[in-house]
């Protein structure tokens, strides 16, 4: 046990915890009894931008060394222990002729960590987020080991209910069946949104996965231009000569480490504009069928090993939203609005999102998705995104909570409206308010807005704790 | 909980009814802060600086009376103050200025001055250490000032307060530092409040609003050493290392 200080992803609000490595179920069980009144947390490879697996004052339990044992039965259901990662999980499947139902721009979560995003992927609109392919759960809570299924509400709890139900030690994932570990891409670039938004529309059905690379400071006339690629799964017959002898092959490069430090300043509007703009030049017009590895075209920043140190010390968050269907008006106000602000923003990912799942706390359902990566440092960027929030929720939209290290508490059970219902199946799994977290206590998640009785007090003081 | 943009979500504020404090907690009640502890010992003027603050849509704002003398309370009443849910900021802000000349006769006028400024400020400080240290996260922001830096002939018993209090929060920030707590310590020069009404101002004086600016910047953490206005660090650091001849013939 080491008291150590954490951040998320973006590096941002650092806080100190008592981290303790959750090397089997007992040290687990021991360690949500023995939780003092700052209560406790699991976290897992720290992917999640903002504040979600810190818990300041509190105990933290490291996750990572839970297992790491993958069982893959001949239906293609993988049981994974919560420790496995996405990439563990696609190296043991793949040479078996099966891939993770959902993959995240990263391969770098654990399973434990999926489950409390439910995390979604470029395939979304096809196949839903990944608790749509989860059909059971080991979670670990403060009154007892619960074995789920999609028909206890605990389980929809869990889905999106970043890590605040319990410790997931261990889930059954449905795998998708391939013939090769090779992607077949069509590329369009487009000249502004409208074109952006009509290639999308269209076409996006017609792929398995689709994602759109968006360009948020061009202005004018290019406002919106993007890069749209989309795909499915090679067959044999579409790969190079080389590749067809062993079409299943995966072996990903060794990332290179990015530098140990950078300025806070070395991403800036100008920086950010010169790359989006050679990025944006570098992309082919149209392009069909082009034949990509998995790294390519899912994790193209896993090449670069510690990339957030790329914005400095003073870090950076990301901002992802959900514009419902129907408000495209809003969705295209709010790239206006953040393309004349002027605040730095990488090329971001937008996505057209299919129905969503039974998770109160699950982030996508039908409409848009825009992720942007922002340096902190401006000061303009918290008041611009605290007035664009208030857009996303009059839209009927919300924010998603594990890229979230900004968003005001007032604004949240209006985004998330099944967040009382969530509240009353969590409580009933952990009375005493052991698990908590900085975002639940940033947010308000445990309580209702207003309550004068706030998360860490909600236990009476236990002898010896 | 602070943000990633480093804006805090509560406050305490110990000496709310300065005029540096209540312009900071003005721009805080402008940003995303929602719950405030205000602490001060006048309390007609607490009442004011509330009903302000609530104009201005500060849904939870609380009083708490203080007084700097009465070192005895000093922990119960930070106690109190983080009683109701995680405290992100504090900022020590009570001080008083004194008079030198009348001071330099008077012995309990000047240890009064000491008691407020040096005494009080390190009690406060220990207790909401404490505080913070058990809740890993927050910021303690003390307003020192210039009149510390060298003990000067016109104002050195507040000087000599400041620079008491100055290398006791210099300390708890090192005592701190692994602890999950930033602290800062905010060295403003000459600031035009009501504190200073009737004193002729020195080159590179400022006011209130300018030093409110920079202990908000300085909540987002980043340094622990935050001169109003900038120059003022190069100005002292010259000051400091003059031979005491000169610097005594400077009319200071």
């Amino acid at each position: 046990m080491t008291r150590r200080s954490l951040t998320g992803w973006g590096r941002t609000s650092p806080t100190r915890a008592e981290v303790v490595a959750a090397t089997d179920s007992v040290v687990v069980v021991n360690a949500l009894n023995g939780a003092g009144r700052r209560g406790i947390l699991p976290r897992g490879l720290g992917r999640a931008y903002g504040d979600a697996a810190q818990n300041a004052g509190g105990t933290v339990l490291s996750v990572t060394s839970l297992g790491g044992s993958i069982t893959i039965d001949h239906q293609g259901v993988a049981t994974v222990s919560a420790a496995t990662t996405i990439d563990d999980l696609i190296r043991a499947a793949l040479p078996q002729g099966w891939f993770v139902p959902v993959t995240p721009g990263t391969r770098q979560v654990t399973i434990g960590g999926a489950v409390a995003a439910d995390i979604h992927g470029k395939n979304h609109h096809v196949d839903g987020s990944l608790m749509s392919h989860v059909r059971r759960l080991t979670l670990i809570t403060p009154t007892g080991t619960r074995r789920l299924m999609p028909s206890d509400p605990l389980f929809w709890a869990t889905a999106g209910g970043m890590g605040l139900t319990g410790v997931v030690v261990s889930a059954e994932v449905v795998l998708t069946p391939v013939t090769t570990s090779r992607m077949a891409v069509d590329t369009d670039r487009t000249a502004d949104l409208e074109e952006t938004l009509a290639v999308m529309s269209d076409g996006d059905d017609r792929f398995r996965y689709s994602v759109c690379w968006i360009d948020c400071l061009s202005r004018g006339r290019r406002l919106g231009r993007s890069i749209v690629t989309r795909g499915d799964h090679a067959e044999v017959g579409a790969l190079p000569a080389g590749a067809v002898r062993d079409p299943l092959a995966f072996t990903p490069r060794r990332p290179l480490p990015a530098p140990p430090w950078a300025p806070s300043g070395l991403l800036n509007v100008a920086t950010i504009t010169a790359f989006n703009e050679a990025w944006y030049r570098r992309a082919p017009r149209h392009e069909r069928g082009a034949i990509q590895s998995i790294g390519q075209f899912f994790h193209p920043l896993d090449g670069i090993e510690g990339w957030n140190r790329a914005y400095g010390r003073r870090g950076f968050l990301q901002w992802q939203i959900l514009i419902p269907f129907g408000s495209e008006p809003t969705l295209r106000r709010i790239i206006e609005r953040l393309a004349s602000a002027r605040c730095p923003s990488f090329v971001g990912v937008l996505k057209r999102f299919g129905p969503g799942n039974d998770g109160h706390l699950s982030f996508p359902g039908p409409g848009w998705t825009l992720a942007l990566d922002m340096p902190v440092g401006p000061a303009a960027l918290g008041p611009l995104l605290d007035e664009l929030d208030e857009a996303v929720v009059s839209a009927g939209g919300r924010i998603y909570l594990a890229k979230d290290s900004r968003l005001r508490p007032e604004l949240i059970e209006a985004m998330y409206p099944r967040l009382p219902e969530w509240r009353q199946v969590r409580s009933a799994a952990d009375p005493h308010g052991v698990m908590n977290s900085d975002l639940a206590r940033r947010l308000g998640l445990l309580e209702a807005h207003g309550s004068t009785r706030s998360g860490h007090q909600g236990r009476p003081a236990r002898a010896g704790a | 909980m602070k943000d990633a943009l480093g804006r805090p979500q509560s406050v305490l504020v110990i000496g709310a009814t300065s005029d540096i404090a209540r312009s900071v907690l003005s721009k805080l009640a402008g940003a995303v802060t929602s719950r405030m502890v205000l602490a001060a010992r006048d309390q007609d003027r607490l009442a004011q600086v509330e009903a302000d603050l609530r104009q201005q849509g500060v849904a939870d704002v609380r009083t708490i009376s203080f007084d700097a003398i009465d070192i005895a309370s000093h922990a119960g009443l930070v106690a109190d103050a983080f009683s109701r849910g995680d405290i992100d900021v504090v900022l020590v802000a009570f001080g008083v200025l004194g008079d030198q000349l009348s001071d330099e006769r008077d012995p309990v006028a000047a240890a009064s001055v000491m008691q407020v400024n040096a005494t009080a400020a390190v009690s406060v400080g220990v207790a909401c250490a404490e505080a913070l240290a058990g809740q890993g996260h927050g910021t303690l922001v003390a307003l020192s000032s210039v009149a510390g830096e060298r003990a000067r002939r016109s104002n050195f018993i507040y000087g000599a307060s400041k620079a008491g209090m100055d290398a006791f929060y210099q300390g708890l920030a090192a005592s701190l530092a692994d602890r999950g707590v930033d602290v800062v310590v905010v060295r403003p020069g000459f600031v035009h409040t009501r504190m200073t009404v009737g004193l002729k101002p020195p080159p590179l004086s400022t006011d209130a609003d300018s030093v409110a600016e920079a202990v908000v910047a300085a909540m987002a953490g980043g340094s622990a050493t935050v001169w109003v206005p900038k120059p003022l660090r190069l100005v002292m650091a010259v000051l400091r290392h003059l031979p005491t001849p000169v610097f005594r013939r400077l009319p200071l």
